[in-house]
């Protein structure tokens, strides 16, 4: 049960070997997608024939490396936009909305909260289809009164934003809101004391306190939104983020260059989401 | 921000009664655009158009047709029931997978390893869904590893296609869910005194009974949050489906997916949505009741 405990060595060995393969269930698929990358073959799967570096590198037709598809290429600077533009929205509404519900008393405030938390419990591709529809009587509905046709609201890379934003804002709600339960009153009051106005005070004593978890916060909004692929997929328009081009890829059957990228993502998004941890520990230690 | 969204802060706003001021309106006005624009309005419109028939271009009449559609076509209704009882599955089998592994991390192991070890349940899901998921194809495709495997050890003569079963389609969900199971096991057995552990053992406790008695009672509210966590995810989940299941593996919102994109038929994918949405938060919602938590704790 517990290490202070007598037990059999047999039941010892038997829960580690559990344990391990645990492990290797977890491990596996991600470690077959990284060996692939490098299989000189044109598709990911065996036999292996051997070590090459053209699914990054390659620049002909078959063996076309990931550095020199364009349509890849294009789509990671789809991906990125949308993540930085959501990163940007749902750091700055979750601060609001950490102060709005951690500092403020107002009528109706619990059951605003509950609408804030709700996004948790809507399916990614329900939340997909409802802002299509949304934005689309939207659109309509302009054309019909107005004339003008909004492109902007018709699927596409703004919706997407839009679509992605409505539900990582509230994962930087949370995340902020329970750093800033954590800070201490009296050091605003202090600041206030010697002189300052309450919008110096929260800047340079309140903000620089979160600043931690508003990095963690937009660390995790930038992989929900690099990775999100049931919103995105509802609201996508001609310009596909890197989710979907590799899935449209996926369904037709395609070349190792998908398992290099694949193995770049995993680098990127494992070392940001240890990152991600470093920056919340430090949090922990600063407050002893 | 603006100085007028913090005007109220510090000690004073412990003292007023809630009324609304102008600071905290201010700060308000995002959630309200938020809420309002991309969660409230959407799904109200969702309702309202799943409520219509189309009678011309954009002349539209009120209708209860698509909910009509969905209880008599068995195709639609069947793959309902089967998404929920292959979610409810996949989420038992997840708890009985994941438990012994979170019980592990926080109470076998400890210091360094504890936390390397946790560290190492979390990364695979930081990696995207799309990933996992081709990961689980290259292995279990006719040409992939276990095939191959299992053809060199001389288990059998020809290739072996593991995709496009329900039991792949199983081994997917429970992958791509497992961390929403660990994660609040592990933090709610932390909490667990070993030392009650240790006395029920005096007491004459075997693992069994000290499992069933104090363990398990103990870490209720994980287990509570976790499965409703992961059965929200497995519901809605449409890629492992899709790549993992194949063409027969009907999963409820690829039929949403289809009526949208495919058949442009939005009228009825919105009434699939809606059923969807209730069948998730009536589920989640009897959880909760069972389990007598709110979904802020479960949040916590």
């Amino acid at each position: 049960m517990i290490p202070s405990l007598p037990q059999s060595k047999f039941s010892t060995r038997l829960y580690a070997a559990y344990i391990t393969l645990f492990f290797i269930y977890l491990g596996a698929p991600l470690i077959v997608v990284g060996v692939f990358a490098f299989n000189d073959s044109l598709f990911p799967s065996m036999p292996w024939n051997g070590v090459t570096l053209d699914w990054f590198i390659g620049t002909e037709a078959p063996r076309l490396g990931v550095f020199n598809d364009s349509q890849l290429l294009e789509s990671i600077g789809f991906s990125a936009f949308v993540a930085v533009c959501v990163t940007t929205l749902a750091v700055f509404v979750g601060t609001c909305n950490a102060f709005l519900f951690e500092r403020h008393s107002f009528p109706g405030k619990n059951i605003l909260y509950m609408f804030a938390l709700m996004p948790l419990v809507i399916p990614g591709v329900i939340l997909g289809i409802s802002i299509l529809i949304f934005t689309n009587s939207i659109a309509n509905g302009v054309e019909d009164s107005l004339g003008w046709d909004l492109e902007i609201l018709r699927p596409g890379l703004f919706i997407v934003i839009m679509g992605q934003f409505a539900f990582v804002t509230t994962i930087t709600t949370l995340v902020i809101s329970a750093r800033l339960r954590k800070f201490d009153n009296s050091l605003e009051e202090a600041a206030l004391n010697l002189g300052a106005t309450k919008w110096e005070a929260v800047q340079t004593i309140t903000l620089p306190f979160l600043k931690p978890a508003m990095i963690g916060a937009g660390i995790i909004s930038f992989l929900m939104s690099f990775e999100n692929f049931n919103t995105t997929l509802m609201l996508v328009g001609s310009d596909s983020p890197l989710t979907i081009t590799m899935f449209d890829r996926l369904k037709q059957g395609s070349t190792p260059a998908l398992n290099a990228v694949s193995l770049m993502l995993m680098i990127v998004s494992g070392a940001l989401a240890l990152f991600a941890v470093f920056v919340q520990r430090d949090k922990s230690n600063n407050e002893g | 921000m603006s100085s007028a969204e913090i005007a109220v802060s510090g000690t004073e706003q412990r003292s007023v009664i809630p009324t609304l001021k102008l600071g905290t309106f201010l700060l308000m006005l995002p959630l309200l655009l938020w809420l309002l624009l991309l969660i409230i309005l959407p799904h109200v419109d969702l309702l309202i158009v799943s409520l219509r028939e189309v009678l011309g271009y954009r002349e539209y009449a009120f209708s209860l047709q698509n909910y009509a559609e969905f209880f008599t076509e068995p195709l639609y209704w069947n793959t309902f029931v089967r998404t929920a009882v292959m979610s409810i599955l996949a989420t038992i089998i997840t708890l009985i997978v994941g438990f012994p592994v979170s019980y592990y991390i926080a109470k076998v192991m400890k210091g360094r390893k504890r936390n390397l070890l946790f560290i190492m349940c979390l990364i695979p899901f930081w990696v995207s869904e799309l990933v996992r998921t081709f990961g689980w194809m290259i292995l279990l495709r006719e040409s992939g590893v276990l095939s191959s495997f299992i053809q060199w050890i001389g288990l059998v003569d020809g290739p072996v296609e593991f995709l496009y079963t329900d039991a792949t389609l199983m081994v997917g969900l429970v992958y791509t869910s497992m961390l929403f199971m660990v994660v609040p096991l592990v933090s709610v057995l932390d909490t667990l005194d070993d030392s009650l552990i240790e006395a029920a053992y005096d007491l004459g406790g075997n693992t069994v009974s000290i499992l069933r008695e104090i363990v398990i009672p103990h870490a209720m509210p994980g287990i509570a949050s976790g499965c409703i966590v992961v059965f929200m995810l497995t519901l809605g989940n449409y890629l492992t489906p899709t790549l993992l299941g194949g063409k027969d593996s009907l999963w409820f919102t690829e039929q949403i997916y289809n009526q949208f994109i495919t058949r442009f038929n939005w009228e009825s994918g919105s009434a699939f949505g809606f059923l969807l949405l209730f069948l998730s938060s009536a589920i989640v919602f009897v959880g909760l009741k069972l389990s007598r938590q709110t979904l802020a704790d479960t949040v916590k």
